[in-house]
């Protein structure tokens, strides 16, 4: 696919999808009610909502890690199922999940040895990732001798060494203090403009939310709906954004969307 | 090398304060009968009765190093089987949890009766039981224990389980492996040697110190079990060696003890 029908087209189709955990029992949790959602191809969205809203939870049924129990999961037009046997996505989750046994680039190797790429092929792109994600001089560390934020460095070049077409992001800053997480919010914002991946991203920080995205979804919890999608158009971000005017209207108007949820339960 | 001359200089000078306040004590004391040797009298005796007690030693060190080895590859095999197939784990592991509560040395006897009272077969037999349960018990938690963002980044990759097991399951097991390795290898010396009161090769060190005790020469029983605690140690420190070369991305801390 290239160009506009690359554009036009949608990476990610929720149709009526609810989700239940432990049908029947009496600890019965509907964590999702008839969602309904299309992320288009190369948009950056994000997940909100207070925990238990169920948003990781919908990140875990676009990975296909968990299935719907209604409606169904689409995503690059087959069955989520099927995307994750042809490793259409790249994860990352609030903890690194770095292997401590390998080192930084026997890691960003590991999808790679899976798909049976060639020795050097792997050497070169791994050292090509820590390129892009300002580690290069990292590679033979153990993942131990690095700090958190170069941590989920490494889990993001990860993620992206085979070069998957989607990128799902579960509060991956979530343990990092706050001049890290602006840091890196600005490096996932430089990686998706140079890839032109997909990237759903679930948070529970409004001003990340709304710094990183082309969309916020805001959702409610229990069971977990859609309260609000807000578009945010802040063009390209930079230091000066999170001061800006416009910023500050639409974490406002996210927030007013949460604090809407939280009244009408 | 400077780097373990410096990390064994207090367990020397410990063990040589020790060995000394022994000596004295006992010199001053003069206790009536052998109810205690001096050091220097283990030492005298161990010299003195060498070539016997280090062709026991080997002998015994036999039936301990096979019975270590086949325990440790019974343990692992059964780790293996148990973490992988819902069947065997549903099969096994209390197989596994009632084998280990027999008190097995008390099978030393029967297992003499099955194999000959002079064979050594019933003596590996003995280690081989003891050794199994702590190496399989370790093994098994390293090899579930594996955390949930691990496994779902394993599914992202569409990975198999057998890749599961082998990339991510080992590698996370050989910590606690090691650990059990190193309880094994003087569970395997002790187990040896008390199987080895109740029968096996007479030209071994369990029976030197069964003889030598019952005619009160506690001297040489006692030289006996140095030799023993040498075996142990030196088991001790191969598995902490091999551990080192296993497991290189672990923190230098303390390569010994950890």
């Amino acid at each position: 696919m290239t160009g506009i029908e690359a554009h036009l087209s949608t990476a990610v189709q929720i149709d009526a999808v609810s989700k239940t955990f432990n049908s029947g029992k009496p600890n019965e949790v509907h964590a999702l009610d008839n969602i309904s959602l299309d992320i288009a191809d190369g948009s950056f969205v994000s997940l909100i909502g207070p925990s238990g809203c169920g948003k990781s939870t919908l990140l875990r049924l676009m990975g296909a890690l968990t299935h719907p129990t209604d409606g169904t999961v689409t995503v690059n037009g087959k069955s989520a199922d099927l995307a994750r046997l042809d490793r259409d996505y790249g994860m990352a989750f609030q903890t690194s999940g770095l292997f401590e046994w390998r080192t930084v680039t026997q890691n960003i190797e590991l999808p790679l040895q899976l798909m049976g790429w060639e020795k050097q092929e792997r050497k070169a792109r791994a050292a090509e990732m820590l390129d892009l994600v300002k580690l290069p001089e990292f590679g033979d560390h153990f993942p131990r001798e690095l700090s958190g934020g170069m941590q989920q460095r490494v889990a993001i070049a990860r993620a992206l060494s085979f070069r998957p077409s989607i990128l799902l992001m579960d509060e991956p800053f979530g343990a990092l203090d706050e001049m890290t997480r602006e840091h890196m919010q600005t490096e996932v914002l430089e990686i998706w403009a140079r890839t032109g991946k997909t990237i759903v991203f679930v948070t529970h920080s409004i001003p990340e939310a709304v710094f990183l995205s082309q969309r916020v979804i805001v959702m409610s919890p229990r069971p977990g709906r859609i309260a609000a999608d807000v578009e945010v158009q802040l063009g390209e971000r930079s230091f000066e954004t999170r001061e800006s005017q416009g910023f500050f209207a639409k974490v406002t108007e996210v927030r007013e969307a949460l604090r809407f949820e939280e009244d009408a339960r | 090398m400077r780097r373990l001359i410096r990390s064994a200089a207090p367990a020397i000078v410990f063990g040589v304060v020790g060995l000394t306040l022994w000596e004295l004590v006992l010199a001053v004391a003069e206790p009536e009968g052998f109810v205690l040797p001096r050091p220097t009298e283990i030492m005298a005796s161990f010299v003195e009765n060498f070539s016997v007690i280090w062709t026991a030693t080997l002998n015994t060190g036999y039936i301990v190093v096979t019975g270590l080895v086949a325990g440790v590859i019974l343990g692992v095999v059964w780790a293996l089987l148990v973490s992988r197939f819902r069947l065997a784990d549903e099969m096994l592991t209390p197989l596994a949890i009632a084998l280990n509560a027999i008190p097995i040395i008390a099978l030393a006897p029967i297992f003499n009766a099955w194999y000959g009272l002079l064979s050594p077969t019933s003596n590996q037999a003995i280690v081989v039981l003891l050794v199994f349960f702590p190496v399989f018990v370790n093994t098994t938690k390293g090899l579930t224990g594996v955390g949930a963002t691990e496994l779902e980044l394993m599914h992202s990759y569409a990975a198999s389980k057998w890749e599961i097991t082998k990339m991510v399951r080992i590698p996370n097991a050989l910590p606690l492996f090691f650990t059990s390795l190193k309880i094994a290898s003087s569970l395997a010396v002790i187990g040896a040697i008390v199987a080895e009161y109740f029968g096996g090769r007479q030209d071994a060190l369990g029976q030197f110190i069964v003889q030598n005790a019952a005619s009160s020469r506690y001297t040489e029983a006692w030289a006996a079990v140095v030799a023993g605690s040498a075996m142990g140690i030196i088991l001790y420190l191969v598995s902490g060696g091999f551990e080192r070369i296993a497991t290189p991305w672990r923190p230098d801390v303390d390569a010994v003890v950890q």
